[in-house]
């Protein structure tokens, strides 16, 4: 699945670990996390994430 | 001129440059009631190199502390490893007056750099893991990102062992001690714990990573950014880095409060009872006396949290809602707590503090608002009084389970 980067802080968002701390279970793609959803580092929101090209 | 700024020596070819700010007494928001230093350090080798430079008003310290040693303009290399303008603050300048061969910070120190000063002057990026030579002296990276900045890095030195460690392992403490052991201990852990609750604290869960990943080289030095540098008890900061970053529960409470006619700390006393007589220690801590920055130092270990507002125009007193905004965005870990407070006509505060502790993760101890109208009466101290007790047994069972 694709990973995403922040682009301020560099936190890659890994759908197969999700984001448990925040209630993101494993396996859940960038696409679709709420809107809501903040980087757990940093704090920005998802409009901040860029593909990360592998 | 006769600089009465010197140098210090840390170990061979290494030199503290940095600058005493004995007066400072508010670090954005955070009360630094014993000053600070701004840490630089010099390193002559085949090549010199300035790590890292003081805040722009402290520049001339800076300037007076190399000359001490050498002539600034032999300087050929600067390195930033945070962009924050505690570190930075000279950068430009100095760059002006030694015009060095090369300045290095990660990418996003080189793009934060720029978002600051909007200079013309090359910084070059390095990364993870590169090596800079400068003879018999070596200096090695390790971008250390959101500890604290997404630009943070920390420097290494393999020929001495020593870790320029950035902001980590600091305090703010104004000190002519050089080195942690020539400072009575009570008053380095005191520091040392406030640094971490106001600053590191939300990066809690990256700071582990962080040490395992320092763990793999030999370290004897810890050369931070503020305040006297670590060499004979680099154990124990690491030791205390591991409790704070995990913030376990301990049977300590933290109890804040404010309060216009005494009805609010009525019931803050209550509470602290049952929560004595459950066997827990108790912080109390008033907020028309206490600083905001030495109550998230006191939460860093406890295990519970309270928080107590009267109701003012509708509202919760202005005060509260500055220590709660403050402490939401420093994030600890770990807690259980719940609100109190007093109100006249329009109930409502107490439940709003619930939603934000909730919002915390903060486990709430009851099911429902603990509020008194006007002024608490025996029953409602009594239920204030088992909420304490029933923090302390819920407390004993996490601690146990």
């Amino acid at each position: 699945m694709q990973k995403y980067e922040c682009i301020p802080c560099g936190y890659i968002y890994d759908p197969e670990e999700g984001d448990p701390e925040s209630g993101i279970e494993p396996g859940t793609p960038f696409e679709e996390l709420p809107d809501d959803w903040t980087c757990p580092l940093c704090g920005v929101g998802k409009e901040d994430f860029e593909p990360v090209e592998e | 001129m006769t600089p009465h700024f010197k140098a210090q020596k840390v170990v061979d070819n290494i030199y503290w440059v940095g600058a005493i700010d004995w007066k400072l007494r508010d670090f954005h928001g955070y009360e630094t009631q014993r000053g600070t230093t701004y840490n630089a350090y010099l390193i002559i080798s085949d090549k010199i190199a300035l790590i890292d430079t003081v805040k722009a008003a402290y520049k001339q310290e800076l300037i007076q502390r190399i000359s001490s040693v050498i002539d600034p303009q032999k300087i050929d290399y600067i390195i930033s490893n945070h962009a924050e303008t505690d570190h930075s603050g000279s950068l430009i300048d100095m760059i002006k007056l030694i015009k060095p061969e090369k300045v290095f910070a990660t990418a996003k120190g080189v793009e934060a750099l720029k978002a600051h000063y909007h200079h013309d002057e090359e910084i070059t990026a390095v990364g993870e893991g590169d090596d800079l030579k400068l003879g018999s002296i070596t200096l090695k990276f390790f971008e250390t990102r959101m500890l604290h900045w997404p630009d943070s890095m920390v420097t290494y030195v393999p020929e001495r062992e020593l870790l320029f460690s950035q902001d980590a392992f600091g305090l703010h403490l104004a000190t002519n001690e050089r080195f942690e052991e020539d400072v009575p201990q009570w008053i380095v852990d005191f520091e040392a714990a406030k640094y971490y609750a106001n600053i590191l604290m939300p990066y809690s869960t990256l700071i582990p990573k962080t040490l395992d990943k320092l763990s793999t080289l030999p370290i004897k030095i810890f050369a931070n950014d503020h305040g006297p540098i670590w060499r004979k008890n680099i154990g124990r900061i690491i030791e205390l880095y591991k409790k704070w970053s995990a913030q376990p529960y301990t049977m300590k409470a933290v109890i804040t409060y404010r309060t216009m006619w005494g009805s609010t700390e009525k019931m803050a006393m209550a509470i602290a009872e049952g929560l004595s007589e459950g066997g827990v220690s108790v912080k109390m801590m008033p907020l028309n006396s206490t600083h905001r920055s030495d109550i998230v130092t006191e939460v860093l270990d406890a295990g519970a949290f309270f928080v107590g507002s009267p109701t003012l125009n509708k509202n919760m007193f202005p005060a509260v809602a500055d220590l709660l905004y403050y402490i939401k965005g420093l994030a600890p870990k770990n807690l259980i707590g719940d609100a109190f407070g007093s109100y006249g006509w329009a109930d409502g505060v107490v439940e709003e503090i619930r939603g934000i502790l909730s919002g915390m993760k903060v486990e709430l101890v009851n099911d429902s608002p603990m509020s008194a109208k006007y002024v608490p009466d025996e029953k409602v101290l009594q239920d204030c009084f088992e909420m304490g007790k029933k923090t302390a047994k819920m407390l004993a069972a996490k601690i146990s389970g």
